[in-house]
């Protein structure tokens, strides 16, 4: 139940982002959601997209060097405590949270957050266990409702 | 391609040594003559030291003469250095020049024929026979690297396939449909065809490619490793300059240790690059040549401003041609930053430390408030990026390390985005110096 995210080497400069955002608006492919980090020096834009596979093609053609990571989108309760409980999970587990951010959507009163774990696959197995929904990535790149 | 098939032009090659030296010392007495009598700044030159060709009477007078710097050949453009009347003359060269005047170099039809011949000999060293098919990208025009090849490989009986530089796609193709067996071009575009040719998915090591003849800009033992294993041939290093003839004034055999130079057409010393004076040999400094038997333009004690050292022993290839090591550096491209002298190899060598291959790079000098900044720009490249943060800073933590250990030297390094890097064709442009505008 892993998802499919796009990282994108930019300079920390002006200007930088406009490019892959009218790349991917121009192949009618949709960003389902982003994160930016920073350095003083550069950048690295992660996204899910509607087509990651057509998106990293045509990036990577434009001389962008595209970097395709597995994450895991998860359920997080919207209320107080929500997103504390389900680090609670992960305590003395050993598994790293090495980023994390969220959809603009969710579903219902639940919220859809993007993790990437140094151990997916452990942490996965954490999830199931705990009976945590786990969201597809054709719910993802489709849009969850 | 066996390294023992004699190609009858290379005779001269393993001439004895005393031989080699009455050779030159003639055909040296009849250049200054010719010079003397044919050009008006080597006649003043000589005049105001008070001599004569007739005071060349062994071949260690050749330090009395006076040298002859690129400078030289601009103030007389065109062409006031030619020793022969236009009649005479069947072809004109140039640099391309990128400030002022270019440099224009002229051949009679009996230089054409010397440099066919050392051509000849140095893509025999290189081991490429008739039967060959020599695909070469050197730049036909102006430029001496595509006609000096072509016509090389001609005379020695190989297939020619005269596709000059650029459209690298079609390099591939050819390369790949007609089953080459050699290619000539500058040693930066070979890396950057191995890459295209990555992309395209085409793996040149299974391909007939055997060898390659690499020259016109200084490379590195580490990029020829990268080149043979990625390229899957041998890479020989071939040196020359069109102020002297073009490529074939000295070339590497199949010992790859040291390149031979062809001394009886073009007579080597090493000088103080400071002071001009000559060195003992062995020693490192700046290559000076003296064309033997050039005639439309003899070039006197040349300053070709490459620093190189000749080898005193002999070559286990059986040629006596005394070898000059390979030119890692030219004085022009040292960067002298806080006092350090710094070249752009040592840079190379400190990044393919780190990444393994050599990435696309750029050094940026900047003054700033007085004190001179080096900034190495490294390309990032999909085997080294990541989506962490982290691994990116230690990479680049890395190269700074290496870069400072390299060069004793604090240096700023910058990743950039891939193919923002200027990509030339033919020489690759390393150093931006801006040192000067502010």
């Amino acid at each position: 139940m892993k998802i499919h995210q796009l990282s994108l080497f930019l300079e920390n400069q002006p200007g930088q982002m406009i490019e892959p955002c009218r790349l991917l608006a121009g192949a009618g492919i949709d960003i389902r959601s982003l994160s930016l980090a920073d350095t003083r020096q550069f950048g690295i834009l992660r996204a899910i997209v509607s087509d990651w596979k057509v998106a990293a093609e045509l990036l990577e053609s434009k001389g962008y060097v595209v970097n395709v990571t597995e994450v895991v989108a998860i359920e997080v309760e919207d209320r107080p405590g929500g997103l504390a409980e389900l680090m609670g999970l992960f305590e003395n587990s050993g598994i790293n949270i090495e980023y994390m951010y969220a959809f603009p959507f969710g579903r219902g009163n639940r919220a859809v957050m993007i993790f990437r774990f140094d151990q997916p696959d452990a942490a996965l197995e954490r999830l199931q266990a705990a009976g945590i929904n786990v969201v597809g990535g054709v719910d993802v790149y489709n849009r969850v409702q | 391609m066996t390294p023992s098939r004699f190609h009858p032009a290379s005779a001269p090659d393993y001439l004895p040594p005393a031989q080699m030296k009455s050779l030159q010392l003639d055909r040296l007495r009849s250049v200054v003559e010719r010079a003397f009598d044919n050009v008006e700044l080597f006649r003043t030159r000589l005049a105001e030291r008070g001599l004569t060709p007739a005071d060349i009477r062994g071949l260690e007078d050749i330090s009395r003469l006076p040298f002859t710097v690129k400078t030289d050949l601009r103030d007389t453009y065109p062409f006031g250095l030619f020793a022969s009347p236009m009649q005479e003359v069947v072809r004109l060269h140039a640099s391309s020049g990128t400030t002022g005047k270019p440099i224009v170099v002229a051949y009679t039809q009996q230089d054409v024929d010397v440099w066919t011949n050392v051509m000849v000999r140095s893509l025999a060293s290189c081991g490429i026979t008739h039967g060959d098919i020599v695909q070469n990208a050197y730049g036909y025009g102006l430029f001496t690297g595509g006609l000096g090849a072509h016509y090389g490989a001609e005379a020695l009986g190989a297939t020619v396939v005269p596709i000059s530089g650029g459209n690298t796609e079609r390099q591939i193709m050819l390369m790949k449909d007609f089953k080459v067996t050699a290619i000539c071009c500058t040693p930066s575009y070979f890396i950057h065809l191995l890459e295209r040719a990555g992309e395209l998915g085409v793996d040149v090591r299974e391909l007939p490619l055997k060898a390659g003849v690499f020259g016109a800009e200084p490379w590195t033992e580490s990029m020829r490793r990268h080149i043979e294993a990625a390229g899957g041939i041998k890479a020989y290093d071939i040196y020359g300059l069109s102020e002297i003839i073009g490529p074939g004034v000295a070339v590497e055999c199949w010992a790859q240790n040291g390149l031979h130079v062809f001394e009886d057409h073009f007579y080597p010393e090493i000088v103080d690059p400071e002071t001009g004076a000559p060195l003992p040999e062995g020693s490192e400094g700046e290559l000076v040549i003296t064309t033997l038997s050039k005639r439309a333009m003899p070039m006197i004690r040349y300053r070709t401003r490459d620093i190189t050292s000749l080898v005193p022993e002999t070559c286990p290839c059986g040629r006596t041609l005394r070898r000059m090591r390979r030119i890692g550096r030219r004085s022009d491209d040292m960067i002298i930053l806080r006092g350090i002298n710094v070249f752009p190899s040592q840079i190379e060598g400190a990044l393919l430390a780190v990444e393994g291959t050599l990435p696309h790079y750029q050094i940026v000098l900047t003054r700033e408030k007085g004190l001179d900044q080096m900034e190495v720009q490294v390309e990032v490249t999909p085997e080294v990026f990541s989506d962490q943060i982290g691994a990116l800073e230690k990479l680049h933590d890395k190269l700074t390390h290496s870069l400072d250990h390299t060069l004793g030297l604090r240096v700023a390094v910058r990743l950039v985005k891939p193919q923002t890097i200027q990509r030339s064709e033919g020489k690759a442009k390393r150093v931006i110096d801006r040192r000067n505008l502010g």
